[in-house]
């Protein structure tokens, strides 16, 4: 495929993610900060934020699986969870935190359990949607093409 | 000797301030660290309030002759909510400490909660503000503790 329309399928797709809800204004402070001293800042802070929330993801399965849950635990999870999905601009992982945190005040396993079960799909759709838009990034670049900003 | 301590340490705030940003979630580490670097600061961070004294020289096992960074840093930025010693206990240690108590401590969460936010500003905060930070948040913090 040319540059051009490697180019063009980028800016599709990005602007799919933002109006989709998969991605908010956060992400685009993301991709503002990167420059020539930190080309692939993005990519490490997204892939730093892949790691923790599997981290966290099993964590939160193992907490609500214990005969007596530590409800403390697992908001602490989800608290953590929250925060990074925010600071990279993952809009519905962040947004599937909220009720979570509810009903782990309520004490309510079977609740949590489908929250848990919300978040883990939210979170591997945008996990794969970054991937993706990753790919088309570096397909551009091998292309010899530059990696379209979006406003 | 403090006298040149002190002076040296105006000669670099000018240049490039450094900050110690204290923060337990490492995606908020890694952004954090780039803003700052961002807007000219160098940059050291710490995964808790505990390794965030010691750095300073107010750790439980300062003694004068350990070497401190305590006078090299020019602002202190800190999460509010960490396991074991939270940003606002952080805070008061610093502000209890004879050697840090002037540097301006920044306050970050990302909850809005106006008990939590009079509390710190009592204690002696700077500025309390809403994570996740933005470049503009950073360039004001910078202006601030440079006076530009």
């Amino acid at each position: 495929m040319e540059v051009g329309q490697l180019q063009r399928s980028f800016i599709e797709y990005m602007s799919s993610l933002f109006n989709e809800g998969f991605l908010d204004a956060q992400f685009s402070q993301l991709q503002q900060l990167q420059d020539e001293s930190n080309p692939d800042f993005v990519v490490e802070v997204v892939s730093l934020f892949f790691e923790d929330s599997e981290r966290l993801l099993n964590d939160l399965t193992m907490a609500l699986d214990q005969p007596n849950v530590d409800f403390k635990q697992v908001d602490a999870h989800v608290h953590q969870l929250k925060g990074s999905s925010s600071s990279v601009g993952a809009q519905r992982v962040k947004n599937c935190c909220v009720p979570f945190r509810s009903v782990c005040e309520e004490k309510n396993t079977e609740a949590c359990l489908r929250c848990l079960q919300q978040i883990k799909q939210e979170y591997l759709l945008v996990k794969n949607k970054l991937q993706t838009l990753f790919e088309l990034e570096q397909q551009i670049v091998a292309a010899g093409g530059a990696i379209p900003m979006m406003q | 000797m403090e006298t040149f301590a002190s002076s040296a340490s105006s000669l670099s705030i000018s240049s490039e301030p450094h900050v110690l940003a204290v923060d337990d979630n490492l995606v908020d580490r890694k952004l954090v660290e780039k803003l700052l670097k961002k807007s000219s600061c160098k940059v050291t961070t710490a995964e808790d309030g505990l390794r965030a004294l010691e750095y300073l020289g107010l750790g439980a096992h300062h003694d004068s002759s350990t070497n401190s960074n305590g006078s090299k840093v020019n602002m202190i930025i800190t999460d509010y909510c960490m396991p074991g010693m939270t940003g606002y206990e952080l805070l008061k240690k610093i502000k209890e400490s004879s050697i840090m108590k002037d540097v301006p401590v920044v306050i970050v969460s990302s909850e809005n909660i106006p008990t939590r936010i009079n509390q710190c500003m009592e204690e002696g905060a700077q500025i309390f503000m809403l994570k996740p930070l933005k470049h503009s948040d950073v360039e004001r913090l910078r202006c601030q503790i440079t006076q530009c």
